[in-house]
């Protein structure tokens, strides 16, 4: 067996048989699931509870305008005065009182609109109500001056424009939002994977420092080979880690949302209730299915593994390089940020530039930069990239990382065997030249 | 070829600071070559260099009258001062990967592990994890991860500290029985006493620049400065010392003895030899105790040091 192949071997092993990495590789998806599970739950309940309001209406104009839905009873109270409707509905369970004074002129009446509740109100419950008394203002008033309020409801248009490009291929805002979904979980998983396992590998070469064994390895193969052998070996037990994690998360939501009847996705119905518009569920289904058969499916698995590896080992190298500049973590602070800061950017930037427009000039410089190309190149690609672009990026990628790992291993070499020396970026760079 | 060894005007400067200055170094097949020098002054630089962890600026190394290549390392046994071993890893795997990372092979790193653990008596401490054992205990693992390869050129940097004076013994035997079966060694040490007992040649460093080698006799010859120490009933108690002083550069000495006699270091003059000097001082009293005194190498080292030190 050659070195490298040895060195990844070990930390391997090392790593995989580690008791907390065997306890966060089980516990972990459970904790997550469970975290899931329990919104889920707590979130139907709140959907579950409904809350009465009582409403005493002395104009008459509002008696049809405020049906039940299913979280609000409203219950109309009649021939008394408002201090004893105020008086009743503080004593029974009724949430809330809505008063609506007689007034002869329309105007006045929006003025006078009072709601009393023990504690204030959720916006979202004030502005339902309201949305009723305007909208039953504005017929009235239609009405006043003398306009049919139908005939303005039959005039309206709804309009839903159709996308197309101009090869002919058909796309609608519900794929746009697919593809916001694609690119995010690809540029967030890539996110996650770097930090975590940046810092395992950081640790593991600052491990080596304190314990001194660092010398004897190195008298006995070369610093970039144990560098590669780090970075590939800890590689290799993060994906072990996310692969026993994603079966245990299917296989526990699954079990879960059968047994209890609750489904931890229903969390992530939010954004698709934005998209689709339709509220046929079945339908939704169709779309999505149409939709992810539109997307560059293989360009985009493919480009993600490029753009994952490099993205993952450039910021690897430069986690190992810092690993090797200090004697113990809490001296990893100062060069952490600069680290950190490109990756949030990319995330800042891939969810809100290439969400607004995914080929303006700022999402295109970003995609070829190459510590945010990984997150953002792997966010415009499902709105379609040139392949030209994408190679480009690629190049860029792996060329930054071939000279990082070179900037690395040469931190590493002269970094390993400073021991007590409080390394600052004057000495690092003084480093490069040793 | 009688050297193993061969270091040429080796230089090396970290930024502005020059931690070796044209060094140059010979050191002879299976001798127990030892390098010293205080703190600071360019030793483990060297050591480094001879280990391929750094490059030379300038000047060459030559392993058996080659240039170092990689492959060497398999060659090179090297124990450093700052050493350790991973804590969590069991010691028989740990040792395994050591020894492949040496180039040996799976069976070969196994047959040479259970000799050597055999023979320091550490057998059962296969599946021990080595944060489970004391830092002698540690040491003894890391002796063996040193020379498991049989290397022809072993490198101990401070091999003694961390161990009892039997466990140091044991290593100390085991060291000169590596050179007996043709090893050479070098050996940097701050114990001057190890030095002398088990050092053929030595080489001192100071300020980045070698200021002495050779082999140690010869070295202890050039710094003997024909001293004796000297024991004397004299005849003639109340003149002795008026005597000595007029006759020599003598000085009034004290040592443990059992006998009751004038305590003397006397200094001989170029001209005289021994003879002269015993004949006289048998005409004048009682010898009792007649010495040379023989630089050790620990005064050579401070004088060496202090001569260096108001030179510059």
């Amino acid at each position: 067996m050659n070195h490298l192949q040895l060195i990844i071997k070990r930390e391997y092993l090392n790593k995989v048989r580690n008791k907390s990495f065997i306890i966060m590789t089980f516990l972990s998806p459970l904790i997550m699931v469970l975290i899931f599970t329990l919104v889920a739950y707590l979130s139907q309940l709140n959907n579950e509870a409904v809350t009465t309001i009582n409403i005493l209406d002395e104009s008459g104009l509002f008696t049809n305008s405020f049906k039940d839905s299913e979280s609000v009873n409203y219950t109309t109270l009649e021939n008394i005065s408002i201090n004893e409707a105020k008086l009743a509905t503080e004593t029974s369970e009724a949430y809330g009182l809505l008063y609506i004074p007689k007034a002869p002129v329309l105007d006045n009446l929006s003025e006078s609109i009072t709601f009393y509740s023990e504690g204030s109100p959720s916006i979202s419950m004030m502005r339902s109500i309201e949305n009723k008394i305007e909208g039953r203002v504005n017929v009235l008033k239609l009405e006043e001056s003398g306009i049919d309020a139908k005939q303005i409801e039959e005039l309206r248009i709804n309009i839903d424009a159709k996308i197309e490009t101009f090869k002919g291929k058909k796309t609608s805002k519900l794929g746009a939002g697919l593809k916001l979904i694609f690119g995010g979980i690809a540029g967030y998983l890539l996110f996650m994977f770097i930090i975590i396992y940046g810092n395992m590998i950081m640790r593991s070469v600052i491990e080596e420092k304190t314990s001194r064994i660092i010398e004897i390895i190195i008298s006995s193969v070369k610093p970039i080979k144990l560098l590669l052998g780090k970075i590939f070996g800890t590689t290799l037990a993060g994906v072990t880690q996310f692969a026993v994690w994603i079966v245990i998360i299917m296989f526990l939501s699954t079990a879960i949302s059968s047994i209890f009847g609750i489904d931890p996705s229903a969390i992530q119905s939010q954004p698709q209730e934005i998209l689709g518009e339709t509220s046929n569920s079945q339908q939704i289904i169709k779309d999505v299915l149409v939709e992810i058969n539109n997307l560059p499916i293989s360009n985009l698995i493919i480009m993600f593994i490029f753009f994952f590896i490099g993205g993952y080992l450039l910021y690897s190298s430069l986690y190992a390089a810092i690993g090797a500049a200090v004697d113990n973590e809490t001296d990893t602070q100062q060069f952490m940020l600069p680290i950190l800061m490109p990756l949030i950017l990319g995330i800042y930037v891939g969810f809100f530039t290439v969400m607004d427009n995914p080929h303006g000039i700022v999402s295109q410089v970003f995609s070829y930069i190459p510590l945010t190309s990984p997150v953002v190149m792997l966010m415009r690609i499902p709105f379609g990239v040139p392949l030209w672009q994408q190679i480009l990026s690629l190049v860029i990628l792996f060329a930054t990382f071939m000279g990082t790992v070179w900037f690395a291993s040469k931190i590493y070499r002269v970094g390993i065997l400073m021991y007590g020396k409080k390394a600052s970026y004057r000495e690092i760079i003084k480093w490069l030249k040793y | 070829m009688n050297n193993l060894l061969v270091a040429n005007n080796v230089s090396k400067s970290f930024g502005s600071f020059k931690a070796l200055n044209n060094v140059s170094l010979e050191v002879p097949k299976g001798s127990v070559f030892g390098l010293l020098g205080p703190n600071g002054a360019g030793k483990t630089t060297l050591i480094r260099i001879i280990n391929q962890i750094t490059m030379p600026d300038s000047g060459s190394i030559l392993l058996d009258g080659k240039p170092l290549h990689p492959n060497d390392i398999k060659n090179i046994g090297y124990l450093p001062e700052e050493r350790g071993l991973y804590k969590s890893m069991k010691v028989g795997e740990q040792v395994m990967y050591l020894a492949q990372l040496k180039g040996l092979s799976k069976t070969e790193a196994k047959e040479r592990l259970n000799y050597w653990f055999d023979r320091l008596g550490i057998d059962d401490w296969w599946n021990k994890k080595i944060q489970e054992l004391s830092k002698g205990m540690a040491q003894k693992i890391q002796f063996v991860v040193t020379v498991l390869h049989q290397p022809k050129l072993l490198i101990f940097d401070e091999p003694f500290s961390g161990f009892d004076p039997i466990n140091a013994n044991l290593i100390k035997d085991e060291i000169l029985r590596l050179k007996k079966e043709g090893a050479t060694v070098i050996f940097s040490t701050h114990r001057m006493e190890s030095v002398e007992e088990m050092c053929d040649h030595i080489a001192l460093i100071d300020k980045s620049n070698k200021i002495l080698d050779g082999k140690l006799i010869d070295i202890k010859r050039a710094y003997k400065s024909n001293t004796f120490k000297v024991g004397i009933a004299p005849n003639n108690p109340d003149t002795i010392h008026a005597i000595l002083k007029e006759k020599f550069d003598a000085v009034p000495i004290c040592f443990k003895s059992i006998n009751n006699e004038k305590q003397y270091k006397i200094k001989l003059p170029e001209a005289s030899s021994t003879n002269d000097l015993v004949t006289y001082l048998t005409s004048i009293g009682q010898l009792s105790h007649f010495e040379e005194l023989i630089p050790s190498v620990n005064d050579i080292f401070i004088e060496t040091i202090q001569n260096n030190y108001e030179a510059s």
